[in-house]
């Protein structure tokens, strides 16, 4: 099978991005999606508010995912679901397999959009047994909103991401009571004012709190927790554990293939453009970075799927390979796009860039030209840091630029 | 109608097995099989809700050459009986084998000087193909290997296996052949009457069985205890806790990397699986508890540096799943195979990491010594053999065929296909974790995250395990 630009993965920043793609009038635009139903992540976000920045007006993640699909449809992508890609091979070959056997897939363009998933417990070494009970939100949405399903009633978030919240009102509307939420911070990582919907919906939100221990064998009993302040342990009863957030990007096609991963982001390394080590590969959305909005990865599925129209109408034919290598420095956590052409253009027009820790200070950008670019800030983990690259005025010599943080 | 039923359990009553063995692990599933193709009448007795559910659970999944063991021991002869019965069955179930060969690596001087009589024991146990590697040598087949590596042993003949799909296809056979399996049957008393034992339980119908053999693994002792009055041995629980890294980190080994063993412990071992991971471990922790595995921070810690040591880059390697399981260590090192005559009884107490290997060689040994006190038996004119589903990642998985429906485990590519077979085979999956160890849902990368509502709702509502 021959397309113009296979997509991998439905979610918002594919979808977006196959949208795009066909309005610039590329012919032959095809979603492959693994899940029954194209729409991702918003799928089994059956609450609010989705939509605000694409369709003007706040939606459920379900009704959002079901819209974003019908606009690809409607401009004419192929969606192919059941499909997996078991293999991406160099200049645009994919192995895939579908219910109606093994297929081989040749692409003029792959753009790779296979978003995030949470971190579940076994790679936080919690203490405790593998009692019934401990799911991350990602799991317990499909089970509430997707099938109906029900496995706790009193259950405790860990975390205080946006996802965490989104927990609450999951666990809240499957009929359940949450004990708490507990954060090892002294605030929350999630924006004011995230916390009312814990006040609101009236779970205690208990920071300085860390998760020590998972009590129970068969069930979950209960919890121990440590107060990061004072040392002191104690108990919480609950029968659940919902471990939220700590996303990472879903690059395990990519981990096995020839494209050249950033361990930073635990994504893929692209250029301004969006594209991967090899030309014939882009990516776009949570796949590069943990972990932005749905309507963020939208905006950005729009911005490369025009990119990938710009490269095969020959727009692009002219970039040189040498570019400047992004390099990041603790507490910097990553920084997207890790390569830039100097003096072209992109889709991307910053580089984003994540704390792992709240920091004050000054962020400062450096060549090895000496030449510094700086600007004191404070910031919180998780939160999006935008540096326009147009600041940078970054050179052909430049070499590799340093991202630190003087506190 | 109530006289029909009347009849039926009268019948029931004297419906004598030649055996009922007690314990639904490796060993259990190997001696019903072993009892079975001999022509026994067999019934095993399984508290739990599948097999595997103890201490064959969590292990290494290494078929043992038995170069390390003791020289003479019992351990020894099951293990290396094991091993051969193995190479000699694998394909006619379709088992997989991963013949990864292994290296003991030297780290220190001291542990440099132990290796000759390491070297001289796996001769003395007839694996003469075991031999010293050197150091160049060692990081050229190992590039990944850290550095600080002085030399080692190439001990060519370690495999890896599947280490549920083994059990499985023995207690299937056995099923195939005759065996009943009776689940959620616990033990709690007996009857010996000079002829045949009568088995109670708090919640089945008793048992009659003219001959028992105690294969309860974590509570061998107190079987035994409880209804021969005695244990000969006790069993010493030993938690071993593992580390199992993402599929990316299986290419930095490409041979078991195992260490030195000292006087205390046989230290951690880091091997691929044969479903594509790289694992790291066992911790060996001694505790109270039987039933009760859990990780400890501190312990997964302990062993991803112990990994790192051993292979550095594993520090940018994601972990996928950790784990602890049990080993029923007792007082002695070897195996504690005790035969009551005069009970009609043998206890196969003390069998640890080694089980797995030793389990076929194991099931001989217990059946000779059964038969040298009975009447010959008459083996079935005809021997069914079971062809497993494959798990193993380096050999031909289900989703590569068309026609599976769905992939429900999108990490391990688990196919709907495989679930609906896994629930209605010989030994079906009857709750979610026997369905794991069947298809593998749930065990890769995002540990349910993607899988966990469609698989509930294929197992009818049985959301967690």
């Amino acid at each position: 099978m021959h397309v113009d630009v296979a997509i991998i993965g439905g979610g918002p920043a594919g979808l977006a991005a196959a949208i795009t793609l066909r309005k610039r009038g590329i012919k032959k635009v095809t979603i492959l999606e693994r899940e029954c139903n194209a729409g991702g992540i918003p799928r089994h976000c059956g609450h609010p508010p989705f939509g605000m920045r694409e369709f003007h007006r706040i939606l459920r993640g379900p009704k959002y995912a079901a819209r974003v699909v019908e606009q690809a449809k409607s401009a004419g992508a192929q969606i192919l679901t059941r499909h997996s890609v078991t293999e991406l091979l160099p200049g645009g070959e994919l192995k895939v397999a579908s219910p109606q056997g093994l297929l081989t897939i040749s692409a003029k363009r792959v753009l790779i959009a296979t978003g995030v998933r949470e971190t579940p417990r076994a790679a936080r070494f919690v203490t405790g047994g593998r009692p019934k009970g401990i799911t991350t939100t990602g799991a317990l949405q499909s089970m509430i909103y997707l099938k109906g399903l029900s496995p706790f009633k009193r259950p405790v978030i860990v975390g205080s991401e946006l996802v965490s919240f989104s927990a609450i009102l999951t666990a809240i509307k499957g009929g359940m009571d949450p004990v708490a939420m507990i954060e090892p911070g002294q605030r929350i990582t999630a924006r004011h004012p995230c916390e009312l919907i814990a006040h609101f919906k009236g779970v205690p939100l208990l920071l300085n709190t860390e998760l020590k221990e998972i009590l129970g064998t068969s069930k979950v009993e209960g919890i121990t927790v440590n107060d990061t302040k004072t040392g002191e342990s104690r108990d919480i009863d609950c029968d659940g554990v919902i471990f939220t957030g700590k996303f990472i990007p879903e690059a395990a096609l990519a981990k096995l293939s020839h494209l050249q991963l950033d361990a930073a982001s635990g994504g893929l390394e692209i250029d301004q453009f969006g594209r991967c080590s090899d030309a014939n590969y882009y990516a776009t959305g949570n796949i590069l970075r943990p972990v932005e909005t749905a309507g963020w990865s939208y905006r950005e599925g729009h911005v490369v799927g025009a990119m990938i129209a710009d490269d095969l109408e020959g727009k692009l034919s002219d970039i040189k390979d040498a570019s400047v290598l992004c390099r990041c420095e603790d507490p910097v956590k990553l920084v997207v796009p890790q390569r830039i052409i100097p003096g072209r253009t992109g889709g991307f027009k910053h580089l984003q860039l994540r704390v792992s820790r709240a920091v004050k200070g000054e962020l400062i950008i450096a060549d090895n030209l000496g030449r510094e670019w700086k600007k004191k800030m404070s910031v919180l983990p998780e939160r999006r840091i935008l540096v326009a690259l147009s600041e940078l005025g970054i050179l052909e010599n430049t070499g590799t630029l340093r991202v630190y943080f003087k506190e | 109608m109530s006289a029909e039923t009347g009849r039926f359990s009268r019948l029931e009553k004297h419906n004598i097995f030649d055996v009922a063995i007690v314990g639904g692990g490796v060993v259990g599933c190997a001696v019903a099989r072993k009892f079975a193709l001999e022509g026994a009448k067999v019934v095993l007795l399984e508290k739990g809700r599948d097999i595997l559910n103890g201490a064959s659970k969590a292990n290494s999944a290494i078929l043992h050459t038995g170069f390390d063991a003791p020289p003479g021991s019992l351990e020894l002869h099951c293990v290396q009986q094991g091993y051969k019965e193995y190479l000699d069955i694998f394909k006619d179930f379709n088992l997989p084998i991963l013949k990864t060969s292994a290296f003991v690596v030297a780290w220190n001087e001291e542990q440099i000087i132990r290796l000759d009589k390491i070297i001289k024991q796996a001769h003395q146990n007839n694996v003469s193909d075991v031999h010293g590697i050197d150091r160049d040598c060692l990081l050229a087949s190992e590039p990944h290997l850290s550095t600080h590596a002085l030399g080692g042993i190439s001990v060519p003949g370690e495999y890896v296996i599947d280490p549920w799909s083994s059990p499985l296809a023995y207690i299937t056979q056995a099923v195939l052949n005759g065996a009943e399996v009776r689940f959620g049957y616990e033990v709690c008393g007996g009857q010996f009457d000079g002829e045949n034992w009568l088995l109670n339980s708090e919640t089945n119908e008793d048992i009659s069985a003219r001959f028992v053999v105690n294969c309860a693994g974590l509570y061998g002792d107190y079987l035994d205890q409880f209804l021969l009055g005695k244990s000969e041995f006790s069993i010493k629980p030993r938690k071993g806790q593992f580390l199992v890294y993402d599929k990316a980190a299986t290419a930095l080994i490409n041979s078991i990397i195992l260490p030195v063993p000292d006087e205390r412990t046989k230290g951690v071992v880091l091997t691929q699986t044969i479903f594509g991971n790289l694992l790291v471990g066992p911790t060996a922790e001694e505790q109270d508890e039987r039933n009760i595995a859990g990780v400890t921070a501190d312990g997964l810690e302990n062993l991803k540096s112990q990994g790192e040591a051993i292979v550095p880059a594993l520090r940018e390697m994601p972990i996928t799943a950790t784990y602890a399981g049990i080993r029923p260590a007792t007082e002695s090192k070897d195996y504690r195979i005790f035969n009551y005559q005069d009970k009609n009884w043998i206890t196969a107490g003390g069998i640890r990491s080694t089980g797995l290997t030793s389990s076929l060689g194991l099931a001989s040994y217990i059946f000779k010594q059964y038969s040298e006190t009975t009447e010959p038996l008459v083996p079935p004119t005809e021997i069914k053999t079971p062809k497993m589903p494959n798990l193993a990642e380096h050999e031909p998985r289900d989703w590569m065929k068309p026609d599976y429906g769905e992939i429900v485990c999108h990490c391990e590519m688990v196919t709907r296909r495989e679930i609906e077979n896994a629930m209605s085979s010989t030994i079906p999956a009857r709750d979610l974790s026997a369905l794991k160890r069947r298809t593998r849902a749930t065990m890769g990368r995002c540990q349910s995250f993607y899988c966990t509502a469609r698989l509930a709702e294929l197992m009818g509502g049985d959301a967690d395990e």
